[in-house]
């Protein structure tokens, strides 16, 4: 599988199910275990990316500036700050980190 | 739009829609940065922003790439279509208020993301759900490329993105994404055993498998509806925390 054909097959998908939305019926979301788990997933995989985003390197688990500038992140979102600002801040959180320790 | 009709409620939805848009470009300098350094080139990190057109599932491929290469390609592509899914659902919302023909639905569908879902759906009248879509939409869309084209051609000069911090504002990104949504103890008690299963995994399992695994949490416990109340499902419709003034807090 060349990198191409992961970028293509991937945005298809993607674009795909932004389209089969709008074509099944609107009952779909009345059957609560489909749209719980449809919901659940999301949270899933989003929490998996952030571990691995986190504590991962290659196949390594590392603790590194990452782990604080996620839980300045974390702080920041708490008290409601808009995300670009959380976004900017855990970077400068793990660069300045990495630049002088 | 007819610049003479345009109430409180229109202004409003704009302002919104652009606000969100230009959170949304600042962003994309981000993702093009760690595109190009996961080995991607200028034109599939655009192609990816174009097409593919949804901030999660982008830094989800990226992610997966980075550590696995080519060969972790199947479950890049699972991971950015798992987190697709949600698209797919804002669509089901979203459909009624958009109309027209099937084309202008084609179009909607293209640009149906965390971001316009958020705007459209916390306006009050129809009219300005509609304005708010299709502002939030034109400012997001275009943003967002191009952030992602100035992202790729200025990673490949910055070198070491991990010296600037991208790799934790990926997944500061990431939990931005998550946050609203852990209103009850059904999705937190999902999202923590994910991350934990991800993590024990990582040494275990091939780069990408780790994340697609941790996924799988989601489904035993919605099909079991552990933690949950009987009927209830775990996310309610509304899908942006905040009035439309805070909508930046969802992110694609």
């Amino acid at each position: 599988m060349t990198l191409w054909e992961i970028v293509i097959i991937a945005s298809l998908a993607c674009l795909a199910l932004k389209v089969s939305g709008y074509l099944v019926p609107k009952t779909v979301l009345d059957r609560p275990a489909t749209s719980r788990i449809a919901n659940l997933l999301t949270v899933a995989l989003l929490a998996a990316l952030i571990g691995v985003q986190t504590f991962g390197h290659g196949q390594h688990i590392e603790f590194d500036a990452r782990v604080p500038a996620l839980l300045v992140a974390a702080g920041l979102f708490a008290v409601r700050v808009p995300f670009i600002v959380v976004v900017i801040a855990a970077a400068v959180t793990a660069a300045l980190i990495r630049a002088f320790l | 739009m007819r610049r003479i009709a345009r109430s409180a409620d229109d202004s409003a939805a704009i302002r919104a829609g652009l606000a969100v848009g230009l959170a949304a470009a600042a962003y994309g300098v981000s993702y093009g940065a760690l595109a190009v350094a996961a080995g991607l080139d200028i034109w599939q990190t655009c192609v990816m922003s174009l097409l593919m057109f949804t901030g999660g599932s982008q830094f989800a491929l990226v992610g997966v790439i980075a550590t696995g290469g080519v060969a972790a390609g199947p479950a890049a592509i699972a991971s950015a279509a798992i987190l697709g899914i949600r698209n797919g659902i804002y669509g089901i919302r979203i459909s009624p208020i958009i109309g027209g023909h099937w084309w202008r639905k084609l179009a909607a569908a293209w640009v149906t993301i965390d971001e316009t879902t958020a705007v459209a759906s916390t306006q009050g009248t129809l009219r300005s759900q509609r304005i708010g879509f299709w502002v939030t939409a034109a400012a997001t869309f275009i943003g967002w490329n191009i952030t992602s084209l100035i992202g790729g051609l200025i990673g490949d000069a910055l070198g070491d993105v991990r010296q600037y911090g991208l790799d934790a504002a990926a997944a500061a990104a990431f939990l931005g994404l998550l946050w609203p949504r852990l209103r009850q103890l059904q999705p937190i008690a999902v999202a923590t055993a994910a991350a934990v299963v991800a993590v024990v995994l990582t040494p275990v399992l091939m780069p990408g498998l780790p994340v697609l695994v941790a996924s799988g949490v989601a489904i035993v416990v919605g099909l079991c509806n552990l933690f949950g109340r009987p009927g209830v499902t775990s996310e309610p419709p509304r899908l942006s925390p905040a009035p439309a003034s805070h909508a930046h807090g969802v992110q694609s």
